[in-house]
């Protein structure tokens, strides 16, 4: 696909996907229906133009494509009616529609997404095959496409999400919203899953390139979407603040000879002002409301390291408040992690490394930049065995050649 | 509606003694737990089980039957009991595997049946 066709593809082939598995209740089903429609138009469009409203259009088809194979082919559309379909909240439990009246069903609804972007990001799965769905099924990327950006096989990829759609299936799982109770940990995961797509993006987690900006992208424009979606919950609007600020240092992150740049090395002038200013923007609306959450206080830390126009001029001790905001809203030993890096520079290396003796090393003992981090204060406390001892161990867990390199140096510099 | 497996799992070796404050604090936990799912109309069936030392398998091969001493699966973890539950999907199940997690004090797993 090119041209015209292929960014009614990115804008809408999530959004069609979402609205055709809550009208057919099949995820499968939708999928093929919606790849049908997209191939027809692909057939249509170069003779009769595109459609004043490509979405809907789009939506119909599939729709009515799908109608076609249920009435033509009745043993699919016994499979299809029998026990193994998505719960929908507004049909009865045992409900099977009645394929005349789909049509009452067809309306893209902007919930539909988000239905999608739960039941893809359902904690019931794992967070690798939350991942893939939402990529598949939300971003409308190819199994090879999603198994390429991960570094896996594409059998792999495949197998992975066809069995996080078949355990959805066989577990009665349900194509709604969550409710204001379950709202918290649900959102909390569908964002988690979200970032994890940038954080892979950010920094591929191995091969070559130290960024893999399309996912990165995928991960924006799904925030986005998220954040339109649900503009009364603050989080969402961290976690895209939080993208866009640490995308703004992409350009920063990685010299022209692909030598990756540490923050306090980096050329602050190639930081992405217009980037920079909506982060801003977004971290000063969301603190207003005044329901901190874990997205929106590491976009506050974001926005802290953005207003600095020098490493030396970095406000340290606001990013220490914000950690310790941040630890005590969600512990974990990645939080403390960086709370610790960020006391080094306001006190001193001793100082950073007291604070990360707190933390349970059994919890970070397979953790890249803990070992990392700990490597540069022991280097910079000038306890130099340890610290070639924390460097070999740091690069031991690095599986991307360019921060490997990195870490190489730094060790041989000591 | 969906049935559910909820199981309760813990190592082979927890204890049998169920004369113990905290044995009997979470025997009643349990059985509050079950009253309220039969309120709830989400009962179906449950019960505890003997170690799993007390298990035989039985096999049948060529109209052959034979038996074995002990449980099948040779492994630390066991299931020590089970509640099977109606519930109208994932999320209601789990939020009942939720409540027997805390009532019950060990690990549970969630299965749907088939059909």
């Amino acid at each position: 696909m090119t041209g015209p066709l292929d960014e009614v593809f990115r804008r809408e082939a999530g959004r069609c996907t979402a609205t055709l598995i809550r009208v057919l209740g099949d995820i499968d089903l939708a999928e093929d229906a919606v790849a049908e429609a997209f191939a027809i138009a692909a057939e249509q469009w170069p003779k009769t133009g595109t459609p004043p409203n490509p979405g809907g259009w789009i939506t119909t088809t599939a729709r009515n494509r799908a109608i076609d194979w249920l009435r033509r082919d009745s043993t699919r559309s016994e499979r299809h009616l029998a026990a193994h379909r998505l719960r929908i909240d507004s049909m009865e439990p045992d409900h099977n529609p009645e394929l005349d009246r789909l049509d009452d069903f067809v309306d893209v609804v902007a919930d539909d997404q988000l239905r999608l972007m739960f039941l893809c990001a359902h904690p019931a799965l794992a967070a690798d095959a939350q991942v893939g769905l939402i990529l598949r099924l939300l971003a409308g990327l190819s199994m090879g496409e999603i198994a390429t950006a991960f570094l896996v096989p594409e059998a792999t990829m495949a197998q992975r999400i066809v069995r996080a759609k078949r355990k959805l299936h066989d577990n009665h799982a349900s194509y709604r919203v969550p409710g204001a109770g379950e709202l918290p940990d649900r959102l909390h995961a569908v964002l988690s899953a979200i970032y994890l797509i940038y954080t892979e993006g950010h920094t591929a987690t191995s091969g070559q390139t130290l960024t893999r900006t399309d996912l990165s992208t995928e991960a924006i424009r799904l925030g986005r979407t998220l954040a339109e979606l649900m503009p009364g919950e603050p989080e969402a609007i961290g976690l895209l603040a939080l993208m866009l600020l640490s995308e703004s240092r992409r350009a920063a992150r990685v010299t022209a000879d692909g030598t990756m740049v540490r923050l306090t090395d980096q050329d602050r002038t190639r930081w992405d002002r217009t980037l920079i200013s909506e982060g801003h923007e977004l971290v000063r609306a969301c603190l207003r409301r005044n329901q901190p959450g874990p997205f929106q206080i590491q976009a506050a830390i974001a926005a802290v390291h953005a207003d600095a126009p020098t490493a030396e001029t970095t406000d340290w001790s606001q990013i220490i408040a914000l950690y310790d905001q941040l630890c005590a809203l969600r512990p974990s030993p990645v939080a403390a992690l960086n709370r610790s890096v960020a006391i080094a520079e306001l006190h001193g290396p001793a100082e950073g490394l007291g604070a990360l003796a707190e933390i349970d090393p059994a919890a970070l003992q397979n953790y890249q930049p803990y070992h990392a981090a700990r490597a540069d204060l022991l280097a910079r406390a000038g306890r130099r065995d340890e610290a070639v001892a924390a460097y070999d161990r740091a690069i031991e867990l690095t599986t991307n050649t360019i921060e490997r390199d990195f870490l190489a140096r730094q060790r041989a510099a000591l | 509606m969906p049935q559910y497996l909820i199981s309760v799992w813990h190592d082979d070796t927890y204890e049998t003694d169920f004369s113990t404050p905290d044995a009997q604090r979470r025997a009643a936990q349990v059985a509050a737990f079950n009253e309220e799912l039969m309120q709830a109309g989400a009962w179906v069936f449950a019960a505890g089980l003997q170690p799993a030392s007390s298990a035989t398998v039985v096999r049948s091969s060529g109209g052959e039957v034979s038996m074995t001493d002990g449980p099948y699966a040779e492994t630390k973890e066991q299931m020590g009991g089970f509640w099977v539950i109606e519930a109208p999907d994932l999320d209601a199940a789990l939020a009942w595997a939720g409540k027997a997690a805390a009532a019950s004090g060990e690990t549970i797993e969630v299965r749907p049946a088939q059909g």
